[in-house]
């Protein structure tokens, strides 16, 4: 009876494409990210939970060394793409940044046509030869990005004119453009309505079938809806990190429990 | 108990199934020690009693999966207290189940008044459901204080039901050979015993209930099972 449960919804073995081992961040004086050692694994969405200021976005930007612009952060430890280490001196972060793109809070398109916003990252990454091939690409962004029927007709309006559920849809098209392979959502729908909002979430259980994807919310019941794999910070340490379900119904630390419950703790 | 919610509501309406699902168990004790009683006296008021009360038991029933229900919908409950909201539930289903073998004794009852007695029958029915409801008691009182062990306990007396169960059945087999007249009365008490050991099962699970809420897994199905009567052929 074991075999069937629902509840265990990890999609089985898969790959680990992110690792970080004990990694720790600080801002200037102030001990952000406390000796964190977690996988991400391969056409997975984990999910970054916990209270304001646990460090889980602070987390999320090492693994594409968003953090590299801020001058007073410093990151220890090891965090690698592949096995290979992404703060490794001869990484270029903007190569990087192209393998794991990023999705922001507040929908972002550039002040530019549609099109243009889908491909700017292609043309300075050179993924496309020719003006068809281009072409190719932005439809296929856009598709999968499930904002392409909604656009089709008027790819040269500027993305700014679309609604915020769109932009953000944009948005994300614009991020899986380049092809990456981890995706990073740092709240991505905190700023959507709730139909915008099922969009997005159902867009993200689709990108779940190419790329790893990695998304940070207040809303655990998003977490609990999108993600295979749940962790939990705390004041800048990683709680607890298991499969969803097992920390939606019986999560083994008092401080994972206290906190998905609404509890004071 | 837990610390508290933040919204106090949820506490407040996590306490309320609980205290309905404790007045139900409240009932079902009654109903069960009222039941055997009333068998044992040949109190046909008190069996009347013991049928009417059920009603109450039943619409406490319906009541805890509307109240469950909206919980579930407003308040999204996660991790334990899913587990309260969900083992409520599963409880006053075993409780309603507990509180109909209880009617269905009494109604007996109404019946064996009127018959010939079988010396000793009801006094050992009583002695069982009594044991049915001290473990009841026990499990409910497991549930209240999250008192696994004390669960495990009601788990492993259920044993003793079903042994009482299996000498009581050879028993009313010998009266039954003895005299057929008995045969009407012994039937009763058989069925009677069927359900006393019925309601002890139910009690098991709330017990492995009760496990479920504290621990978030169930125990073992490994508990060795008393009733063999399934394979007596005769009294001998």
């Amino acid at each position: 009876m074991n075999d069937m449960r629902i509840m265990n919804r990890a999609t089985g073995m898969q790959d680990t494409k992110m690792s970080a081992k004990g990694v720790d961040v600080y801002y200037g004086d102030n001990h952000a990210i406390k000796n964190v050692t977690v996988d991400i694994e391969d056409k997975t969405v984990t999910a970054f939970i916990g209270p304001s200021g646990c460090g889980k976005s602070t987390f999320l930007r090492c693994l594409n060394r968003m953090n590299d612009t801020i001058p007073v952060a410093r990151v220890e430890g090891e965090i690698t793409l592949d096995g290979e280490n992404i703060y490794d001196a001869k990484v270029d972060p903007v190569q990087l940044r192209a393998k794991v793109g990023m999705v922001f809070q507040k929908p972002n398109p550039f002040p530019k046509s549609i099109y243009d916003n889908i491909a700017y990252g292609p043309r300075i990454h050179g993924l496309a030869r020719n003006k068809s091939e281009l072409d190719d690409i932005v439809e296929k962004s856009l598709r999968r990005g499930a904002i392409w029927d909604e656009v089709k007709d008027r790819l040269d309006a500027p993305g700014t004119g679309l609604s915020g559920g769109q932009q953000q849809r944009l948005c994300i098209a614009r991020a899986i453009a380049t092809e990456p392979e981890v995706l990073l959502m740092d709240e991505p729908c905190s700023a959507l309505d709730p139909i915008a909002t099922s969009q997005v979430e159902e867009l993200i259980d689709e990108l779940r079938q190419n790329f790893s994807v990695v998304i940070v919310t207040h809303s655990m019941q998003q977490a609990a809806r999108v993600s295979q794999k749940t962790a939990f910070f705390h004041l800048g340490d990683l709680v607890e990190f298991g499969e969803t379900g097992q920390i939606f119904t019986n999560p083994h630390d008092p401080r994972t429990e206290s906190y998905i419950t609404g509890r004071i703790g | 108990m837990q610390e508290q919610h933040i919204v106090k509501a949820f506490d407040r309406d996590l306490e309320a199934i609980q205290a309905m699902l404790m007045k139900m168990g409240g009932l079902v004790e009654s109903a069960i020690v009222d039941g055997a009683q009333s068998l044992e006296t040949r109190d046909v008021e008190l069996a009347d009693q013991v049928r009417q009360n059920d009603r109450q038991i039943d619409a406490l029933e319906e009541q805890l999966v509307e109240e469950t229900t909206r919980v579930i919908a407003l308040r999204a409950p996660t991790a334990s207290d899913l587990r309260t909201v969900m083992t409520v539930i599963k409880i006053s289903s075993n409780l309603e189940r507990v509180g109909d073998y209880a009617k269905n004794m009494a109604k007996r009852t109404t019946v064996l008044a009127e018959v010939n007695v079988i010396d000793g029958a009801a006094a050992q029915i009583r002695r069982m459901a009594r044991d049915v409801q001290l473990m009841l008691k026990d499990a409910l009182d497991a549930y209240i204080q999250r008192d696994e062990k004390l669960a495990m306990q009601v788990i492993l007396r259920d044993e003793d039901v079903d042994q009482l169960y299996n000498a009581l059945f050879r028993e009313l087999l010998t009266f039954m050979m003895e005299d057929p007249r008995n045969i009407t009365p012994c039937m009763h008490f058989h069925f009677i015993a069927k359900n006393v050991e019925r309601m002890g099962d139910h009690v098991t699970s709330i017990a492995e209930q009760v496990i479920y809420l504290v621990t978030g897994e169930y125990p073992d199905e490994s508990r060795p099972k008393q009733d063999k009567t399934s394979f007596i052929s005769d009294a001998g």
